[in-house]
This record gives structure tokens, C-alpha cells and sequence, in this order.
């Protein structure tokens, strides 16, 4: 155990170490380490806007849904508005279309009517002329009497 | 290895023998071939077996660290880059828990010492005769594995740092600021002797606490592991497996030692009093 030159070589050694230390080891170790800090950091921060921007795309999405639902309801609501206006509307068509029909038919039948007493009264007449042809036996002068046969025809 | 041909005193001498090449006065430049003829070399002598453990401990640091801080990268860390990055982070936040003020030195030599003296302390840990038997049967007289059972890789060290704390004690307070600091206190300036003594004693106890407490410490228990290599063989194990488990606590414990009153002196020296 004693001190020689060894104290100095090792004194030596050692500043040569540290430097070799300080210029190549520690700068790159530590900076790596910051750089992840940083990187951990980052994705926190992102993360945590994430979460952030996806609470409110919830919240944007619950919204809108709210909203479609009062629209749809709205929608719903006129469309049934409607279809009882057009129910209503055809009904008083149908109504209308029906009094129409009705009308006319009973004009055609009061026409059919009309035209049946005529061809009626056209027939009684030669009828009763037969008729009475017959029953006279004689040959009634048509001239002479179809003034009073018409006549008569009218009043039928 | 208590063989019959050596005795515990000669056995235990021979484990705590450098492997010293010096100048030895009668002699010349060559390799001693005893503690004896170490010790006749003074000063200008060096022990090779210090050197290169210490040495090539480091370069293996430093190679290991390096080759992960080549291939560092900020996405998902590999295992290898993990284990580096925990021992930094470790390191860095005991830096920055007691040194508050900005430096690019003192981590990077916190972390030197940290794992340099770890290194050096856990070559305790191999069996106290694998090494050196291995040394001896390539013709290597002696061969002491442990750099940090040597006072002068402690000393080394612990010079180092107290030039660094005079350093920054002059960078940050001046040559005036900083003898003011020895001088005027903790007495007023009249006893400015007494002061001055006081203080330099106190500087001084620095760098010698740090390599003696670390020397003392390692010393003590490569001591206690040649102790137990006497007892009979099938013994041995009773004892040195507790004491292995026991100083892999030791071991880390004063690399962290080391470290921590490092950056604590070299702190004080940035601190204005």
C-alpha cells in the first residue's frame, strides 16, 4: 500500500473517462429520455383531446338526433294532416260525384218517363182510334177528329 | 489456497501485494518481486495490476454505455437500453436533488464514478484466488483484482474531484470570493489564522475521507474474503457466501457513497457563503 505514480494514472484515467462520459454517453441518453417525456406528453395531450372532441360529437350526435326526431314527428304529424284532408276532400268528392250521378240519373229517368208517356200518348192515340174504329165499325174521318183526339192524348 | 508450502501470513501478504513496476534504487526499472522491494520503489513506481483492472473496467463502461447511447432512441427502449436508463435516471435525479445549479460535468462524471467504482468494487465479488492463480500460472507474481483496494485508485479519484472543487470554488466565487470563504469565516476577520487553518483542514478532509473511506471499506473486505480462503475448503462456503451477499450491498453502497459526496463538495463549491 503505497502511493506512487498510480495516483496519477488513475487521476488521468479517470478525466479521460468523464470526458468520453460527458462528450458520448450522457447527451444522447438523456436526450432520448426528454424526447420520449416529450412523446408521452404529446400522446397524453392527444388522447386527452380526444376524448374531449368525442364528448362532443356525443353530444353534437344526441342533438341532431333530438332534432330529426322532432322534425320526423313534425313530418309525421302533417302527413297524417294531410291524408285526413285528403280522405276529407274525397269523401265530399265522392259525396259530390254521387249527388251528381244521382241528379242525372233521376233526369234521365224523369226523361225516360217523359219520353215513354209520349210514345204512350202517341200510341194511345192510334189505340183508341182502333180502338174506336172498331167499335164504331166505321171509318172515322182521322182529319175531323185528331184535333180532339190530341187534345185528349194531352191530358193523359 | 492455504497450501502447505505457504503460511497465512505469507498467503495474506502475497493477496495484498501490487503487481509493482518501478524504479527500484539498487535494482532499476523492473517488476518487484516483493512487497518489500514495492515499497523501496517510492514514488515513481506503478501498479500495472491497478491500472489495467481500472482501466479496462472503464473502457467496458464506457463501451457498454456508449454502444447503447449510439443506438439511443426516444420510441420503446430494448432491455439493455432500459437497465442504462434507469441507472442515468437514478444518477440524474440525485444530481438534481442536490446540485441546483446548470452544468454539463457533473452528471456525466456522478455517473462516471458511480459505475466505474461499482464496477471496480464488484471484482471483489470473484473468488479472491481464481485471478491471481490464473496470473501465477501465466508467471505473474501478483495480482490484486480489486483497483478499489488500492489507495492510490481511491486517491486518484478523490484528487480528481478536489481539483474540481477548487476549480469551481475559484470559477464561481473568484480567487478573493473564494479565500474570503476560507478566511473570514466561521469567526469574525480578526482570527482570520485560526480561520484560515480551520478551513483548509476542512478542504483537505474532503478528498482524503473520499478515497480513505472507499480504500478502507474495500480493503477491509477483500481482508475478511482472504481470511475465509484459509479455513479448510468445505468450510469456506458457510462464510463467503454471506459476507458475497452481504458486500454486494457494501460494494453498491460505496459507489453511491462516492458519487453522492461528489456532487455534495462540488455543490458546496458552487454554493456563495
Amino acid at each position: 500500500m503505497n502511493i506512487n505514480l498510480t495516483i496519477i494514472g488513475q487521476a488521468i484515467a479517470f478525466f479521460f473517462f468523464v470526458v468520453f462520459c460527458m462528450k458520448y454517453v450522457w447527451p444522447p441518453i438523456t436526450g432520448a429520455l426528454a424526447e420520449r417525456k416529450k412523446k408521452i406528453a404529446e400522446g397524453l395531450d392527444a388522447a386527452d383531446r380526444a376524448t374531449r372532441d368525442l364528448h362532443l360529437a356525443q353530444e353534437k350526435a344526441t342533438a341532431n338526433m333530438r332534432e330529426s326526431k322532432l322534425e320526423a314527428a313534425a313530418i309525421i304529424e302533417q302527413a297524417n294532416k294531410r291524408a285526413s284532408q285528403i280522405v276529407d276532400e274525397a269523401k265530399e268528392q265522392a259525396r259530390a260525384e254521387a249527388d251528381r250521378v244521382k241528379v242525372a240519373a233521376q233526369a234521365e229517368i224523369e226523361q225516360d218517363v217523359n219520353r215513354a208517356k209520349e210514345a204512350l200518348r202517341s200510341q194511345v192515340a192510334a189505340l183508341v182510334v182502333a180502338g174506336a174504329e172498331k167499335i164504331l165499325e166505321t171509318s172515322i174521318d182521322e182529319k175531323a177528329h185528331a184535333q180532339l183526339l190530341n187534345k185528349l192524348a194531352t191530358e193523359l | 489456497m492455504a497450501s502447505g508450502t505457504v503460511t497465512s501470513s505469507e498467503y495474506i501478504s502475497h493477496h495484498l501485494t501490487n503487481l509493482t513496476f518501478g524504479n527500484h534504487p539498487e535494482a532499476g526499472w523492473k517488476l518487484a518481486e516483493s512487497a518489500g522491494e514495492a515499497a523501496a520503489m517510492g514514488f515513481w513506481a506503478i501498479n500495472v495490476d491497478t491500472m489495467l483492472w481500472s482501466v479496462g473496467l472503464g473502457v467496458f463502461f464506457l463501451w457498454f454505455f456508449g454502444k447503447v447511447a449510439k443506438t439511443a432512441t426516444a420510441g420503446v427502449p430494448g432491455s439493455t437500453q432500459n437497465f442504462i436508463e434507469t441507472i442515468i435516471e437514478f444518477v440524474d435525479d440525485n444530481v438534481k436533488s442536490i446540485f441546483h445549479y446548470k452544468s454539463p460535468v457533473i452528471a456525466p462524471l456522478a455517473l462516471t464514478i458511480f459505475v466505474w467504482v461499482f464496477l471496480m468494487n464488484a471484482m471483489d465479488l470473484v473468488p479472491v484466488d481464481w485471478l491471481p492463480y490464473i496470473a501465477g500460472q501465466m508467471g505473474i507474481e501478483f495480482m490484486k483484482v480489486v483497483p478499489t483496494t488500492d489507495v492510490n485508485a481511491t486517491g486518484g479519484m478523490a484528487l480528481s474531484v478536489f481539483a474540481l472543487i477548487v476549480y469551481y470554488s475559484i470559477k464561481q466565487k473568484g480567487v478573493n470570493g473564494f479565500f474570503k470563504e476560507l478566511a473570514f469565516q466561521p469567526l469574525p476577520k480578526i482570527f482570520m489564522p485560526f480561520n484560515l487553518f480551520l478551513e483548509i483542514v476542512g478542504l483537505i478532509a474532503k478528498p482524503v475521507s473520499l478515497a480513505l473511506r472507499l480504500f478502507g471499506n474495500m480493503y477491509a473486505g477483500e481482508m475478511i474474503f482472504i481470511l475465509i480462503a484459509l479455513l479448510p475448503f468445505w468450510i469456506q462456503w458457510l462464510l463467503s457466501v454471506p459476507w458475497a451477499i452481504f458486500h454486494i450491498l457494501i460494494i453498491t453502497l460505496q459507489a453511491f457513497i462516492f458519487m453522492v459526496l461528489t456532487i455534495v463538495y462540488l455543490a458546496m463549491a458552487h454554493d456563495d457563503h
